[in-house]
């Protein structure tokens, strides 16, 4: 189970990343897809839409599941993972890189830092 | 091998089947207005008779059914569906809903005493036969509750509804379709209700609380009473999901439970077939305070005549157009006249005997039982540690069985839920547990051989990704 | 009667297995106060006994004589083929089509009938089918309001009236508001949309028999921002323009029509076909083709994410139980009619109505047949309409679905042909009608 350590994590499997240019880029984790399966949809937040830490942005379904996908911080929905749409086992395939959501203009940096390093992530997993 | 062949690849044009009444000549553009008229014709089968009859006889050997196998579904009530209740509903199946009434008080008379007799079994004391599924008795019932709640000033505040977290997926489904707020509270260590946490949950926020009994474990709420005075102390109403009727039928009721609102499955319990999915029947019975809610219409005698009452100012409303899934009610009610007061009281006895019987002939085989007890009409399992219970379903299809429920509840994990009612003999239910014991050897001498089955149905493991990657819902004719 | 088989000695074995001493024990945990309850009810009966009972109750119904009765459910041609398949016991005793390897019948018949109804309506997605048509409209209205985010509906009179008395019961605990498009007289006049409304629900034709300009209302809607969901009845979309054609986004009615007997009202079926475009939001069961392990052709419940069972609280819908069996008997129908005689049927009620308006107005009647009907149409007659539905009857002629006062039409009845119905038939309808003192010469005018 992958787990980078420049990412930051939610408890609920999300990773986030901030860019250069101080968009945050969200997705799931390794141990999330897993979980998951493959995937076989995406519905994805309209660009433009205003969401609060915890809101569910997303909905990732396999065969048998549908999974919430909540946002790791405040922010405006900046641009979102099309290509998703003809492939959504993408997020199977790469989940840190290529599987990316969607990324946020954040409204709080300090949220950044409430999240959770790879460290104290990993300890979530092990916990069960 | 090819194929097996959709009716439109049956297909050639220019064949006939059935031959309706000629039709006259006349003006049909002149009639309808040319603006009206289709202008390309649906591509439909072209087909004769026998070729139809060849089709759709040869699909349905290629299909389960109760009177082939065995079908141990928890929570389904799969038990046999006696085919004197189809002579019965034959004998009703021409009448049209809107006949003149005076001329349909055989079938008005039929749904006033099932009425009745719905009650009677269920400790109610009034019901609306016109749900046409559990779901949609669920959703009627939740509606009742509402509307009980706001004539008593007390809709804006009660905007929660309770659900255990095994509840079948209807229950929560419903209560979001009526605009409530769903909360669940969770079972405890003995595969009950945790009371404590439903106290805790329980205030004057709740408008009520759905529960099945026994629960989706199998097991009975031993603290029903409890649960219901609590309840109703906070001015909560109690729902109960009679999916699980089977088990308690003739012995209690759950009116006497203290429930105030009831949903039966006439096509668990009351042997209506399920007809491969569909058309149940879902009943949906009240106490007497909530009597003037209940959708419209309700069946009433006045004098000698059988009336059907649209007029009730206070009802939640029509849940669908006419009476009801009346050819079902027809069934169910030839149903219990057959078997009467005794009879019923005999289905819950044996429901629960063969249940215990499987539980302990499968423990016996290494499955993992996670509540040990006296269960009800159905029971949750594990496979042995290490096997997949998908696998195992997958592979029981190879000896003729169909497998039990699967992942449900989703309280527990690769959960098997297992109902063999009571028309099942234990001659079967002994060749179910000798077909698991060769699943279990087999899958222990060759670890992959469960991963691959099933091998001798006549399609094996499907590709369920695919199907919902590149969704194709429909024949793709070939285009020119 | 019993259909459980133990006899003592199997009870006695399975009591020693179990561990228990008597059937009794099991139901300790139940609390002893409630326990063994006084069930009012009969005793059993044998089957012969049964029998005569139904009989008895059947018997105090009559369905005899000349047929007349529409109002959506109408008893058309079925050919003895169609139940004799339908029923057989594989189809009626299966269960939900969970495990597919051993439901490619069911599954297979189900994809035939989603094809059937997108080929019928002209639209692109079907689903497995529902409870019924007023359900099936109720629930496309709640997908309007979920696809547009807006919530106000607009809904001609022209819908059923227990099709709107539904839709209101589903609406209501949402907060969706519904406004009502009037009829002037016959046909919906034009609607007067704002921005706030989510879909537009017309019938075609509608619950008077007439036609309605769909084109025209589905512009309406669609210049709005709203969608267009049309209740059709699915036997005249043999004959008329289907609502893919008039850009409609959903299609939901009744299946009755098909090819089930009317069956005091239930089981039918309901269906909805949609645009691609509104595949997630739909609400029921779908199938869809795929291929097993072998590369072999299959077909399998699919998007059961939307579902209640994956979803719980946010599925699209809560409905579980379709309408299998009766939306089978319709596929199997239709294919045994085939293109050219689902056309004669319905080209042979549109022949019979007609034909039966023509013979009333040669009688002095005054059916309203001004505007374009289908196979039903209105009567105005000269006392209330209940009393002359049972005047008939009494008679032996089964005609009359009394139309509500909210048409304002006055006392009034809408009349049905199919294409069963006789010359003779017609005639003692028309002579009945005379009998009773129905006639109402005057033409209706409504202000």
């Amino acid at each position: 189970m992958r787990t980078p350590d420049d990412l930051r994590y939610a408890k609920t499997h999300e990773w986030a990343r901030k860019d250069d240019d101080g968009t945050v880029v969200v997705g799931i984790t390794d141990f999330a897809q897993d979980q998951l399966g493959d995937v076989v949809f995406v519905e994805l937040p309209e660009v433009g839409r205003k969401v609060a830490k915890g809101d569910t942005v997303a909905v990732i379904e396999s065969v048998k599941t549908a999974s919430d996908i909540y946002a790791p911080m405040s922010g405006e929905v900046v641009a979102v993972n099309t290509a998703l749409e003809s492939r959504p086992e993408t997020i199977n395939e790469s989940p840190y890189e290529e599987g990316w959501l969607f990324s946020l203009a954040p409204s709080s940096v300090a949220e950044y830092d409430e999240l959770l390093d790879a460290q104290a992530y990993g300890s979530t997993l092990e916990e069960g | 091998m090819a194929d097996f062949p959709l009716i439109y690849e049956r297909s050639k044009p220019g064949r006939r089947g059935a031959q309706p009444p000629a039709v006259r000549e006349f003006d049909l553009a002149g009639a309808l207005g040319e603006e009206n008229l289709r202008r390309e014709p649906p591509r439909l089968p072209e087909v004769s008779e026998l070729d139809l009859v060849r089709h759709y006889t040869q699909l349905a050997h290629r299909q389960f059914s109760i009177d082939a196998n065995f079908y141990p579904l928890g929570s389904c009530t799969m038990k046999y569906n006696p085919k004197v209740n189809e002579e019965a509903a034959r004998l009703f199946a021409d009448l049209h809903p809107y006949q003149a009434p005076e001329t349909a008080q055989g079938a008005l008379q039929l749904m006033y005493e099932l009425q009745h007799d719905l009650c009677a079994i269920t400790g109610m004391d009034a019901f609306s036969l016109q749900p046409a599924a559990g779901a949609h008795g669920e959703l009627a019932g939740v509606l009742m509750i509402r509307a009980y709640h706001e004539s008593r000033g007390e809709g804006e505040q009660r905007r929660v509804v309770l659900v255990p977290d095994s509840a079948h997926g209807t229950n929560p489904a419903t209560a979001a379709m009526a605009g409530y707020e769903v909360r669940e509270v969770p079972t405890g260590p003995s595969g009950e209700v945790d009371l404590e946490a439903f106290r805790a949950a329980m205030g004057p926020h709740v408008a009520a609380v759905m529960l099945t009994n026994p629960n989706t474990l199998g097991l009975f709420e031993r603290r029903i009473v409890e649960l219901a005075r609590a309840a109703h102390a906070a001015g909560a109403l109690l729902y109960y999901d009679g999916a699980n009727l089977n088990a308690i039928l003739g012995r209690v009721r759950p009116g006497d439970m203290g429930f105030d609102v009831v949903h039966l499955n006439l096509h668990k319990t009351f042997t209506t077939p399920h007809g491969g999915g569909g058309p149940g029947t879902g009943p949906v019975g009240v106490k007497a305070r909530l009597a003037e809610f209940l959708p419209v219409p309700v069946i009433e005698k006045r004098g000698d005549e059988y009336v059907a009452v649209e007029d009730r100012p206070r009802s939640v409303g029509r849940m669908r157009s006419h009476f009801g899934n009346f050819g079902n009610l027809v069934r169910a009610y030839t149903y219990i006249r057959a078997l009467g007061r005794e009879g019923l009281r005999q289905v819950s006895g044996y429901a629960v005997l063969n249940a215990n019987y499987l539980r302990v002939r499968l423990k016996e085989l290494g499955f993992r039982v996670p509540f040990d007890r006296v269960n009800m009409h159905e029971f949750v399992a594990q496979p042995p540690e290490g096997l997949k219970t998908l696998d195992v379903a997958k592979a029981l299809l190879d000896h003729g069985m169909h497998p039990m429920t699967v992942y449900f509840p989703l309280t527990v994990k690769e959960a098997m839920m297992i109902e063999p009612t009571e028309t099942e003999s234990l001659e079967t239910l002994d060749a179910y547990v000798d077909a698991l014991g060769q699943v279990l050897e087999r899958a222990a001498a060759d670890p992959d051989y469960l991963k691959g089955a099933p091998y001798e149905t006549p399609v094996r493991r499907l590709d369920e990704v695919k199907a919902a990657r590149q969704p194709v819902l429909r024949y793709a004719f070939e285009e020119g | 009667m019993r259909y459980h088989p133990h006899t003592p000695e199997d009870e006695r074995r399975a009591l020693e297995t179990v561990g228990a001493g008597s059937i009794e024990e099991l139901f300790a945990d139940l609390p002893a106060e409630l326990r063994d309850p006084d069930v009012d009810l009969p005793p059993g009966m044998d089957e012969a006994a049964l029998l005569e009972h139904m009989r008895a109750l059947a018997e105090k119904n009559s369905t005899r004589g000349p047929d007349f009765l529409g109002g959506g459910i109408r008893r058309h041609f079925i050919p003895s083929v169609t139940p004799h398949l339908a029923l057989q016991s594989e189809f009626v005793t299966a269960y939900t089509p969970y495990q597919p390897e051993v439901s490619q019948g069911i599954l297979q018949a189900t994809f035939e009938y989603q094809t059937m109804m997108c080929e019928l309506t002209g639209l692109d997605v079907s689903n497995a089918s529902m409870y019924d048509g007023a359900s099936a409209t109720a629930e496309a209205a709640l997908l309007a309001v979920r696809h547009t985010g807006r919530d106000r509906v607009v809904v001609s009179r022209g819908v059923h009236p227990e099709t709107r008395a539904v839709i209101e019961t589903y609406l209501r605990p949402l907060g969706v508001s519904i406004d009502v498009a009037e009829l002037s007289p016959l046909t919906t006049a034009g609607l007067d949309l704002s921005d706030e409304v989510a879909g537009v629900i017309v019938q075609q034709p509608n619950f008077l028999g007439y036609l309605e300009e769909m084109r025209r209302l589905t512009d309406e809607a669609h210049a709005a921002g709203a969608l267009m969901v049309a209740v059709v009845d699915p036997l005249s979309l043999a004959l008329l323009t289907p609502p893919g054609a008039y850009g409609a986004d959903v299609a939901v009615g009744d299946g009755q029509t098909l090819g089930n007997p009317p069956a005091f009202g239930g089981p039918t079926f309901g269906f909805m076909v949609v645009r691609q475009e509104l595949l997630r939001q739909f609400p029921g069961r779908i199938v869809g083709q795929t291929t097993d392990v072998d590369g072999k052709r299959a077909f399998v419940l699919t998007l059961q994410a939307r579902e209640q069972h994956i979803r719980r609280s946010k599925a699209k819908s809560n409905i579980c139980t379709n309408h299998q069996l009766t939306a089978l008997m319709a596929t199997i129908n239709v294919a045994a009619l085939g293109p050219e005689g689902l056309r004669q049927v319905a080209a042979g009620s549109v022949e019979r109505a007609h034909a039966l308006a023509q013979r009333l107005a040669a009688a002095g009647f005054a059916p309203l047949a001004g505007s374009r009907f289908f196979a039903e149409f209105v009567l105005p007659v000269a006392l209330p309409a209940e009393e002359v539905r049972s005047a008939l009857a009494r008679r032996g002629v089964h005609a009359g679905v009394p139309v509500p006062e909210e048409y304002g039409l006055g006392d009034a009845v809408v009349l049905a042909a199919t294409e069963r119905v006789s010359d003779d038939d017609i005639d003692a309808l028309v002579r009945a009608l005379d009998e009773v003192g129905a006639k109402r010469p005057e033409a209706v005018a409504r202000g």
